[in-house]
């Protein structure tokens, strides 16, 4: 054991050092620390933690008419996983309490003065800063995402659903059995449904974020041209579709493709077809209008990045390509795009992973549908892997299938990520194309 | 062939191609703007059945025009004004706070060296993995021990929306990195401490990136609706109007709520549009910016 006796006093009771060697604010923040952990786990914690591994025994049962209420496994499972971090960091906090008094230990034998206690304050606005401005946001953070997050992943090795509900019901680990149904193609396993949504999701990403990539580009090179007036209008009119919210114009182009919709009216009308085009119950012609009406949305972001990206070319390159003789298809392939790619790499990256988990344009276009017998868990053709998600959590409440899920989300992205993030030209050399 | 003759073929070729330019910019934007006309022009259809139907048909341009569906809206019979209101709040509110914590954590990670800086970073990019709503049940319980559901569905959704706002600060971050730090070591020689300079120079020298984050943030709410029907469920009163009007499309038009849809859509979209309008220089100069530091 090194130090002395003060500092050796502070194993038990934290802070206790710092103030005895006049440092009130520090110590006392350090022991107002160990008490409420010690209250917490007396009074909290303790109970939840010694049922974790079994989230309760005991059912909730009738006595005569009352019902008598027995362990809450949700209850038990939340606050069991809080406490684990509670004591995390507490230990950690311990250490920093034992450095911190050796640190002083060792000031002091040098001959040093400690800092004033008015001093240590006001470090938190200057060398500390950072601290301040952490602080919220770290905890909040820390409570509203990995918190629930670790519960999550949690229940996905639970049987947590419509079967199982908290608190009339129990539930319990189960192990692996949950990922084994869904990667099981029995009769009663998901995989087939699984795949299928996988698959759709990974095609949709990919046009979502490549059409939209290319036109996006494409319009903003039109605009750009010298010869095109009123510029500034024909941008406004596109980004029309970023300012006004999404539900509003998703619902209504949604209607507007509909059977009874304007669309299919029109053309009715005129005698171009006899039946109404099922653009939302054909599965394959449902996907197309989808990727089509992203179109809409998506070109309006491509536009206004391209247009920022262009004017940083060097006129020069266009102008000598044009004294060799380039036509403009050519000025495009080996200038514009090399240049427009090797930028926005990154970029290109994100709006992949965000198409991947794109709710919205799903979601208000078509809620997934249309649905098929031939999809496990009322999945239906046009379904993300994060809209099936939604639906088991709220419509079935099968939570254990839908942590299942979302941690196989997290898996194709971060999958995707790592794959495409280290083969990206702006990654492996920062400075190849200057 | 001599030389006059070329130019005036480039030059044709050239205006033919300015023609066709427009051709397309002129389709693109009816393709664009078609939508819209669309949904103005159906909120004004009369909802008096003698008159007109206020479902789906297959016209575009009303036989009567009248203002029946925004009276509807303003009428009382439905909570149409509280819903717009909570949307309001939500907004405000999320935009404010958010903005602040964005501010924080940009100008911490971005001008101070602390340990475990980069691990916090690449903690908070593995967490941005995860869908977000995975998390809904859990944050739905969380919420319920403070009241914030249902009823107090409100500073619920603002609470949940404004905690993890940290994790967003990429674009703000690589705004501060564009300004130079030899600033901020003349003010730190002259004594100035961190959060002096943080409050008295950076703050002031970021105005785009506070208007675009500010932005950002006051425009999601209005289509939030994955979270917002979750934790109101069921309770009318503290609705956004996300929620609320998407059951009114989502009814099969019994009712013919679809035109009132309408109307309700263009009183939203106008106050944002404009809005968006007016800011539309910062926030391409802040997607740009992201597009770029990626």
């Amino acid at each position: 054991m090194k130090g002395d006796f003060k500092t050796r006093l502070s194993f038990l009771i934290m802070g206790i050092g710092q103030m005895m060697r006049g440092q009130w604010i520090k110590g006392f923040a350090f022991l107002i620390t160990e008490v409420l952990f010690i209250v917490y786990m007396i009074r909290f914690g303790g109970v939840y933690l010694s049922k974790l591994p079994t989230l309760g025994t005991v059912e909730t049962h009738k006595e005569g008419r009352k019902t008598v209420y027995g362990d809450n496994s949700f209850l038990i499972l939340l606050f069991g996983i809080l406490t684990l971090i509670v004591i995390a960091v507490f230990v950690f906090l311990w250490y920093l309490n034992i450095k911190d008094n050796l640190k002083q230990e060792e000031l002091l034998k040098a001959g040093k003065t400690l800092p004033s206690n008015k001093k240590v304050l006001s470090s938190l606005f200057d060398g500390h800063f950072d601290k301040t401005l952490l602080a919220i946001p770290v905890s909040g953070v820390f409570l509203f995402t990995v918190v629930p997050i670790i519960f999550m992943i949690c229940i996905a090795f639970t049987n947590y659903d419509d079967k199982h509900q908290a608190p009339t019901n129990l539930f319990t680990w189960v192990g692996l059995d949950n990922f084994k149904n869904l990667l099981s193609f029995g009769t009663q396993g998901m995989a087939p449904t699984f795949f299928k949504v996988l698959a759709w999701t990974l095609v949709w990403a990919f046009f979502a974020t490549f059409i939209d990539y290319f036109l996006g580009l494409a319009v903003a090179i039109l605009i750009n041209k010298k010869e095109v007036k009123l510029k500034k209008l024909w941008r406004t009119i596109l980004v029309l579709t970023i300012a006004v919210p999404q539900f509003v114009s998703l619902l209504y182009v949604m209607k507007l493709f509909a059977n009874d919709g304007l669309i299919n009216g029109y053309l009715l009308k005129w005698g171009f077809i006899s039946s109404p085009i099922q653009f939302w119950v054909d599965p394959m012609l449902a996907r197309i209008t989808i990727i089509v009406v992203n179109i809409w949305i998506g070109i309006p972001y491509l536009m206004l990045i391209a247009t920022g990206l262009l004017m940083n070319i060097p006129a020069e390159l266009y102008e000598s390509a044009k004294v060799d003789g380039a036509t403009g298809w050519q000025m495009f392939k080996s200038i514009t795009l090399p240049y427009m790619l090797f930028v926005t790499g990154p970029f290109l990256l994100t709006q992949f992973t965000n198409n991947l988990n794109n709710f919205n344009v799903i979601y208000l276009l078509t809620q997934g549908k249309p649905q098929s017998m031939k999809l496990a868990n009322k999945a239906g053709s046009t379904d993300l892997l994060v809209t099936w998600l939604y639906k088991m959590t709220v419509n079935d409440t099968n939570y254990k299938m839908a942590a299942v899920l979302g941690i196989m989300v997290f898996i194709v992205t971060a999958v995707v990520t790592m794959v495409v993030y280290n083969r990206l030209p702006s990654v492996r050399d920062e400075e190849g194309f200057q | 062939m001599s030389k006059t003759d070329n130019n005036s073929s480039m030059s044709r070729k050239k205006t033919a191609n300015t023609v066709w330019a427009y051709i397309v910019l002129i389709m693109i934007s009816i393709i664009w703007l078609f939508p819209f006309a669309g949904l103005l022009l159906q909120s004004f259809r009369s909802y008096d059945p003698k008159v007109e139907y206020g479902g789906m048909v297959d016209y575009l341009i009303p036989k009567h025009f009248s203002l029946d569906n925004y009276r509807f809206l303003f009428s009382g019979q439905t909570n149409f004004l509280r819903w717009y209101g909570n949307t309001l709040v939500i907004a405000i509110f999320v935009s404010i706070l958010q903005t602040m914590i964005i501010l924080c954590v940009s100008y911490a990670l971005s001008r101070m060296r602390f340990a475990g800086r980069e691990l916090l970073m690449r903690f908070w990019l593995i967490l941005g993995m995860f869908p977000g709503f995975l998390t809904m049940i859990c944050l739905y319980f969380l919420l319920k021990q403070f009241g914030m559901t249902q009823a107090g569905a409100v500073p619920g959704l603002i609470l949940v929306s404004v905690a993890s706002s940290g994790m967003g600060y990429y674009v703000c971050k690589g705004y501060f990195d564009t300004i130079p730090k030899a600033l901020d070591e003349a003010a730190r020689i002259d004594g100035a401490s961190r959060a002096r300079i943080f409050f008295t120079m950076i703050i002031p020298m970021s105005k785009p990136i506070i208007i675009y984050t500010a932005l950002v943030a006051f425009m999601a709410p209005w289509c939030d609706y994955i979270f917002a029907s979750y934790v109101a469920f069921g309770h009318d009163e503290s609705y956004n109007v996300a929620v609320a009007m998407t059951r009114w499309v989502w009814t099969n038009d019994y009712q013919g709520y679809f035109t009132r849809f309408c109307a309700g859509g263009i009183l939203i979209a106008i106050p944002v549009t404009v809005l968006f309008m007016a800011l539309q220089n910062y926030y391409v100069e802040g997607v740009t910016g992201g597009a770029v530091k990626g």
